[in-house]
């Protein structure tokens, strides 16, 4: 057997499940591969962003008998975010920066299939705002879909890694990178553009699925034609009318104006809507930009097809902390105060759960999901507009003036990693921080393709407390925390939820955790190589469960946390927390494959 | 110090390296810094808030490094001032196998050339341990 019919032999299943797409759109063959228990198509497990499966051979009375099973080296030091897919007996999976993908056949505990790696500029490593991440590629029409650091989008055919097509989104020169996880919706790959410390332009654009050509591109900010609004488009239940963002920048500030989309995307196949957040308006420094900024910080709703806006929601008017809306955007048909509603659950960085009718943007709940969060007492649920407390506000407080003590950090109370949501028990698991800092913002001069940050900052735990993370099981029904497990640092791993009663994360000292999903009891840890900001997924191979996950501490963790945090100017934080995660865990990406024992 | 000298003295500095292969000495008598009973001068306050617009976001807080640059509070303990301005304007790359640093020029970063002096002296003054992490207060403030 030659080694090309091996390999031809070792693909065969996911050429009968690519042919099953046949004529059908790249949509309805990812809908029914993410309702395959075992397969995990799309990188949030499904176009809801739920990140649950199925599967149950992992449950409350198995989990204490898991074990890592395989092990693979991606050979790449830096920040592993992201997590594999599995389509067939195959698991993809990309690494930072120069943005390997690797095809392992599950056949044959992950021996290499083909791997691909593009020639990029390492020039634009220093623009990459918070370490090189990538964090994962798609699936469809089988093709794997991998974003590149410059922003490169790339086709590669799913059997051979050969490259099918590519498509430059943006500019690395000015500070454009790419850091997010496109999303396959009908013919068309989706992606945003990171770049909120360099001012550019947020979009999200869609490609033809074929051929790469753009289907439409719509910005976060500036004129209509480029934000893809019409008189359809609503706001808390309003037509935002016209020039909605234009109005709420001074002069042309919007141009450099941040509003990235580097977080994820959700789709609702039956509304044809696809969801997303937008990140901070750039600089930092908020004296600097008078108005709301519209629409950095939020929430959009947008026709598949055209891209036009069905709904948008600014969550963070004006920012003044850094706290991006980009989060997931969960889909979930969930009681909230006792009705069932088809919502939208985001649990944004500005530390309120938001909880939307998804099929016309209006706002039904938004709660602080960490007590802890100061920087606004709540949200008016008539208006929609946070009420900031002005001691918290770094603009309130003026430039040059080091505003002490808020809460959440710029962090947020949660970043990208994303949460999970349980059909079954219909709680939220989220994976948050828990730390708080000092912001002082300061005049700052715009240069193409250098920081345009505006501010300095430290942060530091709460008053009183030492762990820095928890991981939280959320109630939207009641807006309350069911459970919360501290953690010593943030927990920046993607959540899992599963049909066996049990939920998944990874901690920052590199701990893959199992819990059980009604009390947050731990049932199984295991010390993976280095700290996990990758996300928990699970599949099946030859009818048994298995759970992966990827480790290589960095990210914005791997920065502010490095060397442990200050001692805050108040001295209010408590010693315990400032150890340094360096004396935890050092570099290194690896995938952990874990099984039961027979 | 504005733009166009810095630039210059980077040109300088770029001919210098030329000319010299060994080691450049230099007379440091005088601290760049004044650190009085914790709280800084003016200049190492600029320096601070510099330091975290434009250097925190890979070298960490306080200068001590993230989990891929390095803690410059160490650097500077060995880096001369010369060497240090010559890696902050011209940048730095180190890509191979093994490492994938890269520290961009910041020549013709306005904020940057025009505080170069004050971030040096901010990170000299942690790197001496004259000055403790987080936000200092300025003298007679």
């Amino acid at each position: 057997m030659t080694s090309k019919m091996r390999l031809l032999a070792a693909t065969t299943c996911v050429a009968a499940i690519t042919m099953l797409g046949g004529q059908a759109s790249a949509n309805d063959e990812l809908i029914k591969l993410s309702k395959t228990p075992g397969q995990w198509a799309i990188p949030s497990g499904n176009y809801a962003s739920q990140r649950y499966s199925d599967l149950k051979q992992i449950n409350v009375n198995t989990a204490k008998n898991l074990h890592p099973v395989w092990t693979f080296s991606t050979g790449v030091l830096r920040g592993h975010e992201g997590g594999p897919l599995v389509i067939g007996d195959t698991m993809y999976l990309s690494t930072p920066f120069p943005n390997k993908v690797f095809a392992l056949d599950l056949n044959n505990n992950g021996r290499i299939l083909w791997s691909y790696e593009p020639k990029q500029d390492p020039n634009v490593i220093p623009v990459m705002c918070c370490d090189t991440v990538n964090r994962g590629v798609a699936y469809g029409n089988g093709k794997i879909f991998l974003h590149q650091a410059d922003t490169t989008l790339v086709a590669l055919d799913a059997q051979t890694g050969k490259v099918a097509w590519s498509v430059k989104d943006d500019d690395p020169a000015k500070g454009a990178t790419g850091t997010s996880a496109p999303l396959v919706v009908k013919n068309m790959v989706l992606v945003g553009v990171s770049g909120g410390e360099f001012g550019v332009q947020g979009h999200v654009t869609a490609y033809n699925i074929d051929d790469g050509k753009v289907v439409w591109r719509a910005y976060s900010e500036g004129p209509d034609n480029q934000l893809l609004f019409d008189a359809n488009t609503t706001s808390m239940g309003k037509p935002v009318g016209a020039d909605s963002s234009l109005k709420t920048w001074q002069g042309d500030q919007w141009k450099i104006g941040g509003g990235d989309t580097w977080g994820w995307i959700s789709y609702d196949p039956s509304l044809n809507l696809v969801y997303y957040g937008s990140g901070n308006p750039s600089t930092w420094n908020p004296t600097q930009r008078p108005g709301d900024n519209k629409w950095s910080m939020t929430i959009f709703a947008r026709d598949a097809d055209t891209g036009v806006a069905k709904w948008v929601y600014q969550m963070t008017p004006h920012d003044q902390w850094d706290y991006d809306g980009v989060n997931e955007m969960i889909l979930a048909d969930v009681p909230v105060h006792g009705r069932m509603t088809k919502a939208l659950v985001h649990f944004d960085r500005n530390g309120f759960a938001y909880v939307m009718d998804r099929t016309d943007g209006k706002l039904l709940e938004a709660q602080k999901y960490d007590p802890r969060v100061n920087w606004a007492t709540h949200v008016d649920m008539t208006t929609g507009v946070p009420q900031v407390v002005s001691q918290y506000a770094p603009g309130d407080q003026g430039a040059d003036h080091n505003t002490k003590g808020i809460c959440p950090a710029a962090l947020g109370s949660k970043d990208e990693q994303p949460a999970a949501y349980s059909p079954v028990t219909h709680m939220f698991y989220v994976p948050t921080n828990h730390v708080c800092m000092d912001y002082e913002p300061f005049k700052v001069s715009y240069t193409a393709g250098q920081p345009y940050v505006g501010a300095t900052l430290s942060m530091f735990p709460p008053e009183g407390e030492s762990n820095l993370g928890n991981f939280i099981a959320y109630d939207v029904n009641t807006g309350k925390i069911a459970w919360s497990d501290p953690e010593m640092f943030s927990v920046w791993s993607g959540a899992l939820a599963t049909a066996g009663g049990v939920a998944a994360y990874g901690t920052l000292d590199g701990k893959l955790k199992v819990v059980d999903d009604r009390n947050g009891r731990l049932l199984y840890d295991f010390k993976t190589p280095s700290g996990i900001i990758g996300n928990v997924n699970t599949y099946t191979h030859n009818g048994k469960q298995y759970l992966a996950v990827l480790s290589g501490v960095g990210g914005w963790a791997g920065i502010g946390m490095a060397a442990g945090l200050t001692e805050d100017t108040a001295g209010l934080g408590a010693v315990g927390a400032y150890k340094a995660l360096s004396n935890y865990t050092q570099l290194g990406g690896v995938l952990t494959v874990f099984g039961l024992s027979n | 110090m504005n733009l166009e000298n810095l630039l210059r003295r980077a040109s300088l500095l770029a001919v210098a390296a030329l000319l010299f292969s060994g080691p450049v000495c230099r007379a440091d008598d005088a601290k760049p810094y004044t650190v009085k009973d914790g709280k800084v001068d003016e200049n190492t306050m600029k320096g601070y808030l510099y330091y975290g617009d434009q250097c925190m976001r890979c070298h960490g807080p306080d200068g001590l490094g993230s989990s891929y640059a390095p803690n410059l509070t160490d650097s500077l303990k060995t880096m001369s001032k010369q060497k240090f301005e010559e890696t902050v304007i011209n940048g730095k790359k180190d890509v191979n196998q093994a490492s994938d640093k890269v520290m961009p020029s910041f020549g013709l970063n306005v904020d940057v050339a025009t505080n170069l002096d004050n971030i040096y002296a901010y990170l000299k003054a942690r790197s001496d341990g004259a000055l403790g992490r987080g936000h200092p207060d300025v003298i007679g403030e």
